[in-house]
């Protein structure tokens, strides 16, 4: 058995996170199309699909064989490969729409298909994935290799045959929801009541049936009579995971709204406002694009959210607008280099966030292939790195530390050695194990709790 | 090396040294006592490099808005602080008339330092102009819309002085006014006002703009019916 190199550094009860898999190329030239761009786990965590920026969508399934075995979790194996978008031309505007999946959201599972919503900065699509194991064989008019047969030579009739095949997975659209976004759809969020979701662009958002292609509503719409007076943009959005009625949209300038979709058709005016106010000791002419929220996302419970802006993780109560309940400094040693991130515009990066299962840990990514954990009741936090130099399977990661200022101890990173090209910025974890998704470029890495 | 792929500039290491030098003065608590000359350098490079983002920013044929919006209140932040006389307005709340913010700090700005953005901006329109790709606006409106001339009230980026008015003019207006979204809107979506919301004070509104491509259309058809009228006896109605 392995020795335990650190003592309980882990996040959440003194979880020891350790390598598991990886996907992905190899090599340090990083095709721009396989730049990973979203990383959803489904309901039951059995699947697991990443977009990346070539439109291009892959789903790994859960093995099953392995449970029974202690020692590791089942891993994770190629299901299906689709193209969900391609790149389109808008002739009227004389713009390319750019194929990349801004983001994947599951449907919970009615039947043996599985049904997913992808979208690109204009269209979303429902996708139906599912599985074929048989096929019928003994037609009368065609051979088994597809040619129609002579028919002087059909002289009896026979019934065809159900018989196995080895197990096909496809991928098929079934709705296509188009023209209704002016703007680069930021978020789709699908609602309690599994008939309806929501998506969001940098002014509008538009409410869905769907089962209904041709018409959506428009539910928010911040869009200014007079462009030039525009000073703020929707960020993301989300429906609240058990009220139906129920959705938050985040800005630019860092506030959140809750609305009832119960009080107005047009949801312009919000229920609830949440906002912090900032810190005058903090303050720069770069205070507001830290506190554009890049992310946003209701806890499983549905009794809190979770906000992520350029420096930090946020928990808010829903039940209380004026300030967060918890807050997470991500990488602060980063607030004295804003103006040269603003320089390279790494400022403008846009980090996910995620909660675990049970809602007492949550998650985010940093620079240089680092990610973050933050244990809501014990407070500790660990920094972890996703790198090709940790690939054994069962090797406990082991935790990161960035040297701010002063002398460096051994085995610390100094803040100008980061290397800002490699950003996590998306994140997932399994709805109901101790299994996280880390997207770093091009690579996803998949950790499993060690299971002794 | 820290930084990323950044900007390409002429004036690249002069730059970096300026900005990188500068990060600790302004992000930490003023102390009272600190000499301010280090600032309008300071301040100008990092104006400098937002006008430099703003004019990148909109050179592209999709602009991500929400880089716009922050690199553009960035902008106004940081002239703000630029225009010595200037009230320095409490930076959490948004002005609530900023056409009104923006007038006074016009008003109060530096003669010289106007005319450096000016020269500079120009510096970059002959660039732009240089380099920018043609492109096919096709719904700008009929060729009789004015597309220069600053609009009566200011918005948030007409701050840039009154010389660069005309100069990003095109491009703002360009850049905001060519998403027609009545080619995206439905009847059925509220709110009720989208279809009749005032065009900016520089063009007729989106009505306008549709019944006179209509007219140009219905003119077009007339010139081709005409001469195709030419090579037939009239008839009677003609």
């Amino acid at each position: 058995m392995m020795v335990k190199e650190e003592k309980g550094a882990g996040g959440g009860n003194d979880i020891q996170w350790c390598f598991s898999q990886v996907k992905g190329a190899i090599d340090d030239d990083v095709a721009e199309a396989d730049i990973i761009s979203t990383v959803e786990f489904n309901h039951s965590g059995e699947l697991l699909a990443t977009g990346d920026k070539g439109g291009r969508v892959v789903i790994f399934q859960q093995e099953q064989e392995n449970k029974i075995q202690s020692h590791s979790r089942g891993e994770y194996n190629v299901y299906s490969t689709f193209q969900s978008h391609e790149p389109e031309f808008d002739y009227l505007k004389s713009l390319e729409i750019e194929e990349k999946i801004n983001k994947i959201r599951w449907l919970p599972q009615k039947n043996a298909a599985q049904f997913l919503l992808s979208t690109n900065d204009k269209t979303i699509k429902l996708w139906k994935i599912s599985e074929r194991d048989k096929r019928p064989e003994g037609y009368n008019l065609k051979e088994e290799d597809g040619r129609y047969r002579d028919p002087t030579t059909v002289t009896t009739l026979r019934v065809p045959v159900f018989r196995p095949m080895d197990l096909m997975v496809e991928a098929s659209p079934r709705r296509i929801f188009a023209n209704a976004h002016t703007y680069h759809i930021n978020s789709i969020s699908i609602n309690s009541d599994y008939e309806t979701y929501l998506s969001a662009d940098d002014l509008r958002i538009n409410l869905w049936h769907l089962e209904i292609t041709d018409r959506s509503f428009n539910i928010v719409d911040i869009k200014p009579a007079n462009m030039e007076e525009l000073t703020e943009v929707i960020t993301a959005a989300e429906f609240h995971p058990n009220s139906c009625n129920t959705f938050v949209y985040s800005s630019s300038k860092g506030t959140i709204r809750l609305c009832d979709m119960r009080a107005s058709a047009l949801c312009d005016r919000h229920s609830k406002l949440f906002e912090e106010p900032e810190d005058p000791s903090n303050r720069s002419f770069f205070s507001e694009i830290i506190s554009s929220i890049s992310d946003v996302k209701f806890s499983h419970s549905g009794r809190y959210m979770m906000t992520r802006d350029y420096l930090s993780v946020k928990i808010w109560d829903l039940n209380m607008e004026n300030r967060p309940v918890e807050t997470y400094q991500v990488h602060e040693y980063l607030r004295s280099k804003l103006c040269s991130l603003y320089e390279n515009d790494c400022i403008f990066d846009k980090f996910e966030c995620c909660w675990n299962g049970s809602d007492s840990v949550v998650m985010t990514g940093s620079y240089n292939n680092f990610f973050r954990m933050f244990d809501r009741n014990t407070k500790r936090d660990i920094t972890l790195e996703a790198s090709r130099e940790n690939n054994k399977p069962r090797t406990v990661l082991k935790p990161r530390k960035v040297c701010a200022s002063g002398k460096r101890k051994k085995d610390e990173i100094s803040v100008d050695s980061l290397d800002f090209n490699k950003k996590i910025l998306h994140t997932a974890w399994h709805p109901k194990e101790n299994i996280i998704a880390v997207a770093t470029t091009n690579n996803l890495y998949i950790f499993q709790d060690k299971v002794n | 090396m820290m930084l990323s792929k950044g900007l390409k500039r002429k004036r690249e290491d002069e730059l970096e040294k300026e900005t990188l030098a500068v990060d600790a003065w302004w992000l930490g608590p003023r102390p009272p006592a600190v000499a301010q000359a280090p600032p309008a350098v300071a301040s100008s490079s990092l104006f400098d490099l937002s006008v430099l983002k703003l004019h990148h920013s909109l050179r592209q044929s999709e602009p991500d808005l929400r880089h716009l919006v922050l690199v553009v209140n960035t902008l106004r932040r940081i002239q703000a602080s630029m225009a010595p006389e200037a009230p320095l307005s409490p930076v959490p709340s948004p002005p609530p008339a900023p056409g009104a913010a923006a007038d006074s700090l016009l008003a109060s700005s530096d003669a010289a330092l106007s005319a450096s953005m000016a020269s500079l901006l120009e510096d970059l329109s002959h660039i732009e102009g240089l380099s920018q790709a043609p492109q096919p606006l096709v719904d700008e409106g009929p060729p009789g819309r004015p597309t220069s001339g600053a609009p009566p009230s200011l918005g948030a980026l007409d701050l840039l002085g009154p010389a660069t008015g005309c100069l990003l003019d095109d491009e703002l207006e360009g850049l905001f006014e060519d998403i027609d979204t009545s080619m995206y809107d439905s009847e059925l979506w509220a709110p009720a006002s989208e279809g009749v919301k005032p065009g900016p004070e520089a063009g007729p509104g989106k009505e306008e703009t549709l019944e006179l491509d209509e007219a140009e259309l219905d003119y077009l058809l007339d010139v081709l019916v005409g001469t195709q009228a030419l090579e037939r006896p009239p008839g009677p109605g003609r």
